[in-house]
């Protein structure tokens, strides 16, 4: 693999950035709350900076190849290297990890939950940060697998410190299923490797070699790297953990949660289990298509069982991730890119839902639909935004979430050569029938939330008067760039079309499309 | 000018800035939406300017590309087929494919984009005093107006996914403009109404374009270089033999069932009489020209699609038409038992939708668009009329019995135009009406669809009586109610579901008044009834005019030189090549010249009948619609008609002095004394059990139970399995722990403790020690499985 560029830092550089931030954080006083928050999002700044420099530099006309290319010795008694770089894929989640990063801090700047310690809270994204980012960047399964399971610590601290009134069960589950999850999937790593000849851990060299494997042996590591990633997805029925971590994570914890660490799961899928395992991955694409029609349903009956707003936007994640679960069984380039924009509509319509429901939980104390009511009278701005996120998220076109849903439907109508046309098609009329169920809870929970009256529990003169305001200033430049690229992926999808569509194709070479 | 030379007088067709730019046309509202969003409330008028300039400017953008068009057609052949302009832009392309943005402008698009902008522009005006004073006026305009652009982007959509973007805005705009007063939950509820039974539809046009798109794609690529998503790649493709059965008939069936919930066709109308609950400028708009229009539009614009899909004059009864049949009788019947007298406008709108869906099933193409055109016009005019009468006779209430009632003497002008759009709705000769729903029974009737001729007839009788009795009910008799000047403050608790104005009556109330006085001194008692200021009556004498006058655009009783609107918009059916309509961006129109060059020239000759566009298969090229014939016009048909009509309105004017003027003792009460009308009415009064059916049943006795099962199952048997296997392990390792390995594991243990808690030290210990004993299990397991894995497959 040539080296592309001469700023083959960058990636180095915005990944561990944010821990020279820490180590800085790591000496300042706890009690100095102004300093730790602006040295943290200080950094969170830097790191963007960093990542928009990538942006430019990026060579948008060779977006199938790995680019910024980085190579070292690491642990070379296993032979695994240290091996970055980013191609069309890799590229929208990792500046979105970034983005995501910095807007949650300024969110933080005047919302750190309960029991306070911003140092920690801080330090704990920060730490996040460079485990999704190196996530996005690894180019070698064992350097994948040390930031896949760096990110599950600072959450389960968040979590479990920062968290809700069952924080402890939520916590844990979370951290073990994943944990679960990941020792699988080490066992499919380690299976690869040694079936390869235990040659190297790059992935590179395991797409090339991989296809080598007879089918039998592909279909069973492939299913452990199934699980593995299933679970952070989280598909069906392996998504109980996400609704506890949601709803117990705080506001911070949740956007970050659904924007960039159920990525992870997908992201695995598209980089790793299906380009090194092609023959594995035809043998599971219908099974995996199966899992993700029910996921699909199935999330959106729990949305409606759901009697707390958070509840139900947690769930609303399962159907979601479905559909792009759905986009990437199809296996064709098409799917594939579906699934990868959905994967960044959701990031950004789900966290913002998330942000939303942050703000009410702190202005009346509560997230029960039905004690919620005419939140547009009270806070108008805010009830606005969140029937824009509810439109967003239910697909309507013209908004991002409609290019993530709609074309892996589409895809779903003609999958690759190979899987059983037939058994799509049954897909496709049953993940239209979720769009169906879709526009039911989110209508059915905005109506009851912010159309009407407010409760007389939250009426005017009930003491609650100077919680319930409108959108303050650090949520409006929080949420303002969400809004906004919500509306500029809806109207212009080729922005990131035209940077997904040449890496998936080198992704799914061994398909022959 | 762009036209191409004009050499060949008969080849070469004419085009202009307006048609090639007509894509323009929605992108001027979509503009002025934004900056209502952003600047209206600064503004002097709050937004309405905007909307309204935005609205007048598309008009003249429409008004331009009609006079180039009918240019367009009046320079051709008598035959010639008349290429529609088209033209693509790429939006996106992802995995090989592409999606376009661009402009189809034939003369369906331009027949409903100018009634689209005409009423908008009504409507606009009309609402700024209608709605002064209102609390969210500026959110009004824009959503307004942004509903105007979704309907005119659909209207000129070059492909599927684009009139998909402007159908789906439409619902967005109408679930905001219904529950505009949201206040109250009624309102709030017939809004989630309204967008999720026609999002119910949707799913049918989401899987119909799919199917079609995988079904046409190869072959428009292949022979049009046009993706299988436009709309005129779509229609040839329909019409060349290729499609298999299968792929066609189940994108049609799909796409049709879109058509019905947008359209409020039989079953899922039940929306459309709740979604009045809006402000009487919306449902102006929406049951008009708009939204509801959109399904009809869907079957006219893709008609070779349902032409073949449905199997349209093939002999039988299809879907379209017997759904279109169904819904002219059962709405016409429910108009019967409503007090609400813009429920029984609602109704009629869903009759007459149900008109043009069976015009079209039955092979009646141009009668039923030439009926979107009329009917938009007398359907504005009577939605105005009656939010002309709450507003200024009835005390912002709609119900006819209770507060209304001999306000024709107060209300000369609205009653006027009030009478012209009934006659004209019935179908009264020389109104409009009449020139397009007669049209549309006689070549059903023509068709071969005998019974539906009937039913056609059946329905103009229904429409005759449900008419005159909200007629006489509104502006005859006695004034009753607020019509008689009373006030009734306890119109609040009122059981009514949909009671629209009252929102707008207890908070509006006051500036309102305020404004009418600054600019309508001359009556004192503000309460009385009175006529409506000219920014309301302004609006409803041009729509009457149209409602009478529009009919001649295509009059076929005066015979052949009368029959423009079908010169203008009905496809020419021509066998042409295929390069004839290959897509030119920023070029002239594409004319026909490769058709001659291939000696194809026998169809300007022998007439379009013997076309072989329609049932069979063109042999060279393609046709993009197929062959219809029309009825020949007997006035012998139309007096029949007439009869049936005036039959409707003498029994219905009868029954009504008698009920509700003599109070006759044998008429009164007589569904409480006879058993079996007793049960009919209550069988319409509750409408058919329709929405019981969908709310108690459908929703409240499925989707509830299992939605709630399926979280039951979540909690209990997925997350139950998750934490019993937690449990077990827990359970397990404390054996381990305890007997087995404690001097083994325990130091790595305790020392990667130790490492958690150093990173973690400012932390609160939770449960962390339990965590890395779960690691270091797992990690070991994994190991293992590793080698157990390796060794096995070695």
């Amino acid at each position: 693999m040539e080296v592309l560029s001469d700023h083959n830092w960058v990636l180095s550089v915005g990944t561990f950035l944010p821990l020279v931030g820490v180590l800085i954080m790591l000496f300042i006083p706890k009690g100095e709350e102004a300093l730790n928050k602006a040295v943290g999002l200080g950094t969170a700044v830097a790191t963007l900076a960093v990542g928009i420099f990538t942006m430019i530099q990026f060579d948008y006309g060779k977006a199938g190849e790995m680019q910024f290319v980085a190579q070292t010795e690491w642990i070379s008694v296993i032979k695994s290297s240290y091996l970055i770089g980013v191609d069309g894929i890799s590229l929208p989640l990792y500046f979105l990890s970034m983005v995501i990063t910095v807007l949650v801090m300024i969110y933080s700047w005047d919302h750190v939950p309960s029991p306070g310690n911003p140092k920690a809270f801080f330090i704990l994204m920060l730490v996040l940060q460079t485990g999704m980012a190196g996530t996005f960047i690894a180019r070698d399964l064992i350097l994948f697998f040390v930031f896949f399971e760096l990110v599950l610590l600072p959450m389960y601290f968040m979590i479990g410190v920062w968290g809700g009134e069952n924080r402890q069960y939520a916590s844990l589950k979370f951290f073990l299923y994943t944990m679960f999850g990941s020792a699988l999937m080490l066992v499919a790593f380690l299976a690869l490797f040694f079936k390869t000849g235990a040659e190297s851990f790059s992935i590179p060299y395991l797409v090339e070699n991989g296809g080598a494997i007879a089918k039998n042996v592909q279909v069973w590591i492939f299913a452990g790297m199934f699980v593995g990633f299933a679970v952070k997805v989280p598909m069906f029925p392996f998504h109980t953990w996400l609704p506890d971590a949601h709803t117990q994570a705080p506001t911070q914890g949740s956007v970050i949660l659904a924007a960039i660490l159920l990525k992870l799961g997908t992201y695995g899928f598209v980089r790793i289990a299906i380009p090194i395992l092609p023959e594995a991955a035809k043998e599971w694409a219908p099974w995996i298509g199966l899992l993700s029609v029910i996921g699909i349903i199935y999330g959106a009956l729990g949305c409606l069982a759901q009697t707390d707003m958070k509840r139900l936007i947690a769930f609303s994640s399962v159907a979601h991730m479905g559909f792009v679960m759905l986009g990437i069984s199809t296996l064709t380039p098409f799917g594939l890119n579906a699934a990868m924009f959905g994967m960044v509509a959701h990031g950004l319509i789900t966290g913002m839902l998330f942000f939303l429901a942050g703000s009410v939980k702190e202005r009346y104390h509560t997230l029960e639909i039905k004690r919620l009511s005419g939140m547009l009278k009270q806070m108008p701005r805010l009830g606005w935004i969140l029937g824009f996120c509810a439109m967003a998220s239910l697909g309507l076109p013209g908004l991002a979430g409609f290019w993530g849903e709609f074309p892996a439907i589409l895809s779903a109508y003609q999958p690759a050569d190979g899987l059983p046309v037939e058994t799509f098609r049954t897909f496709m009329v049953v993940a239209a029938l979720g769009t169906v169920l879709a526009a039911g809870y989110l209508l059915w929970l905005y109506q009851r939330t912010a159309f009407g009256e407010p409760t007389a529990e939250f009426a005017p003169g009930h003491g609650h008067d100077e919680d319930i305001h409108d959108v303050g200033t650090f949520e409006w430049i929080a949420w303002t760039p969400l809004l906004v690229a919500i509306v500029v992926f809806g109207v212009y999808p080729q922005l990131m079309f035209k940077v997904l569509d040449p890496a998936v194709k080198v992704a799914l070479k061994a398909f022959g499309s | 000018m762009f036209a191409a030379s004009s050499e060949a007088a008969s080849a070469a067709l004419t085009s202009g800035f307006f048609l090639e730019n007509a894509w323009v046309i929605p992108v001027i509202p979509a503009v002025a939406f934004a900056l209502i969003i952003f600047f209206g409330r600064r503004m002097p008028m709050k937004g309405s300017e905007f909307g309204i300039l935005s609205m007048v400017a598309s008009l003249v953008f429409s008004g331009g590309a009609i006079m180039q068009w009918i240019d367009r057609v009046n320079g051709a052949g008598e035959e010639q087929f008349i290429a529609p302009i088209v033209k693509t832009w790429t939006w996106w392309q992802s995995g090989g494919m592409e999606f376009g943005l661009g402009q189809h402008v034939d003369g369906l698009t331009l027949a409903v984009l100018g009634v689209v902008a005409f009423i908008s522009t009504l409507v606009q005006i009309y609402s700024v005093e209608y709605l002064r004073g209102d609390r969210r006026y500026t959110h009004f305009f824009a959503s307004l107006t942004l509903f105007s652009a979704g309907m005119m982007n659909m209207v000129v959509a070059e492909n599927m996914i684009q009139l998909i973007l402007g159908w789906e805005i439409m619902g967005l705009c109408s679930f905001m403009l219904i529950g505009h007063w949201w206040e109250e939950g009624a309102n709030s509820r017939a809004a989630l109404k309204a967008f999720f039974t026609t999002r119910t539809g949707d799913v049918g046009l989401l899987a119909g374009t799919s199917i079609l798109f995988f079904a046409a794609n190869d072959w428009t690529q292949k022979t049009l270089g046009v993706s299988g998503f436009s709309i005129r790649g779509l229609s040839a493709w329909a019409l060349s033999g290729e499609p298999s059965h299968s792929a066609i008939v189940w994108g049609a069936a799909a796409l049709f069932i879109a058509a019905i919930g947008k359209s409020g066709q039989f079953p899922l109308h039940t929306w459309l009489p709740d979604a009045m609950a809006g402000p009487t400028p919306v449902s102006s708009l929406l049951h008009s020209s708009t939204m509801v229009v959109a399904g009809v539009f869907l079957v006219a614009r893709l008609y070779p699609v349902f032409f073949e899909g449905m199997d349209i004059l093939g002999g039988s009864s299809n879907f379209i038409v017997i759904i279109g049949g169904i819904t002219i009788v059962i709405a016409a019947a429910l108009a019967f038992v409503q007090t609400d007298i813009k429920k029984v406008l609602a109704y009629s709108t869903v009759s007459q939708l149900g008109y043009m869906m069976m015009g079209l099933g039955a092979g009646a193409w141009l009668p039923a668009v030439f009926h979107i055109f009329t009917h938009a016009f007398f359907k504005a005019c009577l939605f105005l009329g009656a939010g002309s009468i709450s507003h200024s006779a009835s005390h912002h209430s709609f119900e006819m019995k209770k507060d209304m009632g001999g306000l024709r003497k107060f209300m000369p002008v609205t009653f006027g135009t009030w009478v012209i759009s009934t006659l004209a709705l019935c179908g009264v000769f020389p109104f409009s009406g009449f020139f397009s729903k007669d049209e549309i029974i006689d070549n059903v009737g023509h068709n071969g669809y005998t019974l539906f001729m009937y039913v056609g007839l059946g329905g103009a009788f229904l429409t005759a009586a449900y008419m005159t009795r909200a007629t006489y009910l509104t502006f005859f008799g006695e004034p009753r109610g607020a019509a008689a000047g009373e006030h009734h403050d306890d119109g609040h608790g009122d059981a009514h579901a949909a009671h629209d104005d009252h929102a707008h009556d207890d908070h509006g109330h006051h500036d309102h008044h305020d404004a009418h006085a600054a600019h309508d001194g001359h009556h004192g008692d503000s309460h009385g009834p009175h006529e409506s200021p000219a920014l309301i009556t302004v609006p409803l004498v041009i729509l009457a005019t149209l409602a009478i006058g529009s009919g001649l655009l295509n009059a076929v009783p005066f015979g052949h030189s009368f029959e423009n609107f079908t010169k203008w918009v009905e496809p020419r059916v021509e066998v042409i090549s295929p390069t004839g309509l290959a897509t030119v961006v920023g070029g002239p129109g594409a004319s026909r010249p490769a058709a001659e060059e291939e000696g194809d020239g026998h169809s300007a000759e022998e007439g379009h009948h013997d076309s072989p566009c329609g049932k069979e298969t063109p042999k060279d090229g393609v046709c993009v619609a197929p062959q219809l014939s029309h009825a020949e016009f007997k006035w012998s048909k139309a007096a029949l008609s007439m009869i049936i009509v005036l039959l409707g309105m003498v029994i219905s004017w009868v029954l009504c002095v008698q009920l509700y003027d003599r109070k006759n003792k044998a008429l009164v009460g007589l569904t409480e004394r006879n058993a079996l009308l007793g049960r009919g009415y209550r069988f319409l009064v509750n409408k058919y059990y329709l929405d019981a059916l969908y709310e108690n049943v459908i929703v409240r006795g499925i989707a509830h139970p299992v939605s709630a099962a399926a979280y039951w199952v979540n909690q209990n048997v997925l997350d139950g399995a998750v934490n019993g296997a937690g449990n077990i392990t827990r359970k397990v390792s404390g054996w381990v722990y305890r007997n087995v390995d404690q001097r083994v594991v325990d130091g790595t243990v305790n020392a990667s403790g130790e490492a958690a808690r150093g990173l973690g030290g400012f932390l609160r210990p939770v449960q962390s020690g339990k965590v890395n004993q779960y690691g270091a299990l797992l990690f070991g397991t994994a190991a293992i499985g590793a080698l157990v894995l390796v060794i096995i497959n070695t």
